[in-house]
């Protein structure tokens, strides 16, 4: 590991004071030490948030709930509001990295988490998101676990999350505070998609902290599925992942969410086909001409074209658990 | 207070307990808890495997949960309640999973048993598992080379029962 200075500031704004372009906060680490053994992140200054509460999960005035960025992925999964108000948020975190792994990450962390591109992490190749203007390994390379929505020339990585894609399934809403105050990032905006500056993953300035997570009030604790498909049981990053939840009036879809992981540099949603559900009534017909709709643009690359049939497959199995609310053992309205 | 080591670099304080002793330590801020154990405090019972978080080798407990100490950075355990393999045991008696795992012959080689063993503390404690299948998710990170699953998942089943009933002994009693 590169040397480094360290700090544990006491306040989020002197936190955020504290930080500059050669700096990085530090919350669970379970990331970003792992960068830093491997030469890929080499901060100057490590700026440690566990002094900064930030730890609490706490119901909003609107009926949702707010969720401190130090709260551990573990705490979070396990939290009695979360099981049962937002079963899918729980089961994509339990879904992914190990026990150990779950008590030590950040709920913030988690969103910045960077990509298992092999190419990213291998500092003897290059790669334009670790060095911008080197090229893309991957694009021809060893492309299994890569993008196959919204890549670019320039990357093809993908975001490795599984509880971001709940997140961006529940249209949560991210926190933030920099020196010149705080705003709000909606999901679907907070991570971008690589274009040709890969090596930016979100929209957050160096300065900017993340301080909370913000889940609007709960309407899919009945009908909701978390399905990821890895290449073992356990404790493996998705080839595919899909949180899909839906709401009903009667037979009817009120409202449908679909978000994917492991397809694309950000948790991939596709409105057009969310719209698509609603007011039908759910059929596997239905739920097939979703999952073809949504991967219509598909481009997979060399080694990757099998999962846009895993993908497709695995949004009508994830629907349809959704839609029979399999996931509670509750059934459909 | 922070100090300049004999390399010229600045190390920083931390005061924690370790196995149930107070410990006053002074680390540089890039020295992990791994290496904090086994480099400085020679307790080796804890493993390097993998170094990177995907083999629970280095697995031990922090104020009760389990965590990979290869991720951690000692300087960001201040304050912290830390448990490794050595603290485990009640001088001669053993910790519950620890007789399980000999009753089980739960090991072949064993370099990767300390952390399944405080992986399986950790999870008992979470109190998440009740049945073998939830026992084999909730220990998937902890890999076995040898291949000494089976009888791992049967001494975790075993012991579980005798941690709920409170016949694990207490921490940093001295024998």
């Amino acid at each position: 590991m590169t040397p480094f200075s360290y700090h544990k500031p006491n306040s989020v704004s002197e936190a955020v004071n504290l930080a500059d372009a050669c700096s990085h906060f530090i919350a669970g680490g379970t990331n970003l030490v792992d960068l830093m053994k491997e030469n890929v992140v080499r901060p100057k200054r490590l700026i440690d948030i566990s002094g900064l509460g930030l730890n609490g999960i706490h119901p909003t005035p609107g009926g949702g709930v707010l969720i401190g960025a130090r709260v551990s992925n573990a705490d979070l999964a396990w939290h009695p509001m979360i099981e049962q108000q937002y079963p899918l948020l729980s089961d994509a975190i339990l879904a992914g990295a190990s026990p150990q792994l779950r008590n030590m990450a950040s709920t913030g962390g988690n969103l910045l988490q960077r990509t298992r591109c092999y190419y990213f992490y291998d500092t003897g190749t290059a790669c334009n998101k670790r060095e911008p203007g080197s090229g893309c390994p991957a694009r021809t390379g060893m492309n299994r676990i890569h993008a196959i929505l919204g890549a670019s020339d320039a990357c093809v990585a993908t975001h490795p999350s599984d509880m971001c894609v709940a997140l961006a399934a529940l249209e949560a809403v991210v926190h933030v505070q920099g020196p010149s105050g705080e705003r709000q990032i909606p999901f679907a905006d907070f991570h971008r998609l690589p274009q040709d500056t890969p090596e930016r993953d979100n929209q957050l300035a160096f300065d900017e902290l993340v301080t909370g997570i913000e889940l609007p009030p709960p309407m899919f604790e009945h009908h909701y599925r978390y399905l990821k498909i890895r290449d073992r049981a356990s404790y493996a990053f998705a080839l595919v992942s899909v949180a899909a939840a839906l709401s009903f009036d009667g037979e009817v879809i009120r409202q449908g969410r679909l978000a994917l992981g492991g397809v694309a540099h950000k948790p991939w949603r596709d409105l057009a086909v969310e719209r698509m559900l609603v007011g039908q009534v759910p059929s596997e017909a239905l739920f097939t001409r979703a999952a073809q709709t949504l991967l219509q643009g598909a481009q997979p690359l060399r080694h990757n074209g099998f999962k846009v049939t895993l993908a497709q497959r695995a949004i009508v199995r994830a629907l349809d658990d959704a839609a029979c609310g399999a996931a509670d053992g509750g059934a459909r309205p | 207070m922070s100090a300049i080591s004999s390399n010229g670099a600045q190390t920083h304080p931390i005061c924690l307990t370790l196995n149930g002793q107070p410990r006053t330590l002074q680390v540089h801020p890039w020295v992990t808890l791994l290496d904090l154990l086994r480099e400085q405090l020679d307790l080796v019972g804890t493993k390097k495997g993998c170094d990177h978080g995907q083999c629970g080798a280095c697995t031990v407990l922090r104020d009760g949960k389990r965590v990979n100490a290869c991720l951690t950075l000692a300087i960001m355990c201040d304050g912290a309640d830390l448990v490794t393999i050595e603290g485990l045991a009640s001088g001669d008696v053993l910790h519950p999973m620890q007789r399980a795992f000999i009753t089980h012959d739960a090991f072949q080689c064993g370099y990767c048993t300390p952390g399944q063993i405080c992986s399986a503390v950790g999870l008992a404690h979470e109190g998440r598992a009740d049945n073998r299948e939830a026992i084999r998710e909730q220990m998937s990170g902890n890999l076995c080379r040898c291949g000494a699953y089976a009888n791992i998942v049967a001494a975790v089943e075993e012991a579980l029962p005798l941690m709920r009933d409170g016949i694990e002994p207490q921490r940093g009693q001295e024998p």
